[in-house]
């Protein structure tokens, strides 16, 4: 610290000095994060409360018509459940696959760097051109698609994997692109997490007779992993939630967007910026949103006691 | 240590073998599943090096019959696929981004985490608020926002919104926590302020965070897609990804240009992925579980 001696003559202007150097450093962040983040949620409330057609500074105010009208809405409706589909089919999945690539990788004598780069590489690219591989080169409907003509190898027909609701074969298009693209990330987080695992547990373990391979990770590596475990959850699943680069760049065509398989932020985008531009039904339906968000990660944060353990 | 390798003499021979079959099945398995993760860049190239005919050929072949090098001039001589302008866009918005990001982020991480303010809680637990609200379902009122400052369809309805990064704000404050309290004390018995000692004492030693949160911030950047969607509207504020999208889901596409144009809209990123790969990492091991 500095002399003591100016700290007992002045401790007024040390703390306006402070106060001053404190803003100068966190002031422009602030007020920017105030007006970008706070204002726009605040106005989307105000909104909400208004018939808002194709204007930001509406006059008609509505009450929760806005909200009753998205609550209502069969395609809202339809679009959480799509949501909770994706869900159900990414979040176990992904958690799987990137677990045992970074138990596969962490292990390994020799060629580890280059693993571990291979699985982390697709995380720097980005959902738009990834979907269009996937569209375009590997799910084409058509013969000369990547899987048909795989399938033509065992004398398969050509499946229309992204044009047919029934069997819904987009399903498997959708929840593989994103599988490929965020596996690798969350196997660096369990790589971290395995990184941590005190080896003297793996040593006790061995004395009391545990063999290495199944008995080893359930009794000792996947408890261990718990915290990193309930953090990649939470993040898979406010993740799915905010779905919405390769639903639309795999579905939408110069037709527009089929009426299936809409997640939520799909459905919000065209209520919002559509052929409408309904910015109050649009605000409700964000207001909705991050209330179900906030819902979902507290109730999870508690189920599973993120936060307290890491306090 | 020692011990260990007595302990499993006895039965060597059976074990070994188990153990030796595994890592085996473990390689090959790691192996194949590298190539199908490989396999979508694969793609992109080979398509980009085939003529149109090939791409949409039944006759499924590995290579091209000879690397076609004039898609590449064909893509950014074709007046209908603004594809230059718009990765001239992407490059100016993620360095723009990356910069600001960096500048107004480590600057409130360092004067939350090291000023004593009276009000210093209160200002963190509003910036940590604002983490808990997705940034996705913000688009709506952000586009509100922005469209009522007249700035969609511009670079700085592009940019300016986005520089105000909660996340790299907290990841900052929690490693200038951590940062060795000695070396400011030295700077500032050596009589300089806050300021000089962030410039010169601070930051030179803090490379490898700047490095980490650069490179996600500047990959997030590169690749968002919702944003620029909503605000960039006119062809000529278009990104690298709203291109590829518009041209993806046109009536009329060119196959073997839009894979070049995929391909050169994920070069920048790759070379900074591998450059830098080992930063990425330990921020996405510090920004994810630790704290």
């Amino acid at each position: 610290m500095s002399a003591p001696g100016s700290t007992r003559r002045r401790p007024r202007g040390r703390e306006r000095n402070r106060a001053l150097w404190f803003w100068t450093f966190v002031g422009p962040f602030v007020a920017g994060l105030a007006l970008f983040t706070y204002v726009p949620l605040a106005w989307s409330v105000y909104l909400s409360l208004f018939d808002a057609h194709n204007t930001v500074s509406p006059t008609d105010f509505v009450g929760l018509d806005n909200y009753t009208a998205m609550l209502g809405d069969p395609a809202f409706r339809s679009s959480l459940v799509t949501f909770a589909v994706f869900t159900a089919f990414i979040v176990p999945a992904t958690y799987a696959l990137s677990l045992g690539l970074a138990l596969a990788v962490n292990r390994l004598r020799f060629a580890q760097a280059f693993f571990r780069s291979v699985f982390f590489l697709p995380s720097a690219c980005s959902y738009v051109v990834a979907a269009m591989v996937w569209k375009l080169s590997v799910f084409n409907g058509v013969r000369f698609g990547l899987a048909n003509t795989v399938l033509g190898w065992f004398g398969a027909e050509p499946v229309a994997w992204l044009a047919s609701t029934d069997p819904p074969w987009y399903w498997l298009v959708i929840v593989t692109v994103r599988l490929w693209l965020q596996a690798g990330f969350y196997m660096v987080l369990f790589l971290a997490g395995l990184q941590r695992v005190p080896v003297r547990l793996y040593e006790a373990a061995a004395l009391d007779g545990a063999r290495p391979g199944w008995q080893t990770f359930r009794h000792i590596t996947f408890p261990a992993l718990r915290a990193t475990s309930v953090a990649v959850v939470l993040l898979l699943v406010v993740g799915a939630f905010q779905a919405f680069d390769e639903f639309y760049n795999l579905l939408s065509d110069s037709r527009g967007y089929p009426p299936y398989a809409r997640p939520p932020l799909v459905y919000l985008y065209y209520t919002a910026l559509g052929q409408g531009q309904d910015l109050g039904l649009g605000s409700a339906g964000a207001v909705i949103l991050a209330l179900i968000i906030a819902v979902v990660t507290v109730v999870q944060s508690r189920v599973s006691g993120l936060g307290r353990k890491e306090e | 240590m020692p011990a260990k390798t007595e302990r499993t003499a006895p039965v060597r021979t059976a074990d070994d073998a188990l153990v030796r079959a595994g890592r085996a099945l473990r390689l090959v398995l790691l192996i194949a599943l590298a190539a199908l993760f490989l396999i979508p860049f694969y793609l992109l190239v080979r398509n980009g090096l085939a003529s149109e005919e090939e791409i949409t050929s039944a006759g499924w072949t590995f290579f091209p019959s000879r690397p076609h090098w004039s898609n590449v001039r064909e893509l950014f001589a074709d007046p209908d696929v603004p594809m230059a302008h718009a990765l001239l866009n992407s490059s100016l918005i993620a360095v723009a981004t990356t910069a600001g990001t960096l500048l107004l982020a480590s600057l409130a991480g360092y004067g939350l985490a090291r000023i004593p303010y009276r009000h210093a809680n209160a200002v963190f637990y509003a910036v940590l608020g604002t983490l808990m609200v997705p940034a996705a379902v913000t688009f709506v009122p952000s586009f509100v926002l922005v469209s009522s400052l007249g700035w969609v369809s511009t670079l700085r309805g592009l940019i300016v919104p986005t520089l105000f990064s909660a996340f790299a704000c907290f990841v900052f404050r929690q490693y200038f926590l951590g940062f060795p309290r000695e070396l400011e004390d030295a700077a500032q018995v050596d009589g300089l302020g806050y300021w000089r000692t962030y410039w010169r004492v601070v930051v030179p030693n803090s490379r490898p965070v700047f490095a980490a949160v650069g490179t996600i911030v500047f990959i997030g950047a590169w690749n968002s897609f919702l944003w620029p969607l909503v605000i960039g509207q006119g062809r000529s504020s278009w990104t690298a990804q709203v291109a590829l999208s518009t041209f993806t889901t046109a009536q009329t596409i060119n196959l073997h240009e839009l894979f070049v144009a995929a391909t050169a809209s994920i070069i920048p990123l790759l070379l900074v992925f591998l450059l830098l790969q080992r930063y990425i990492v330990a921020g996405v091991e510090r920004s994810g579980i630790d704290d």
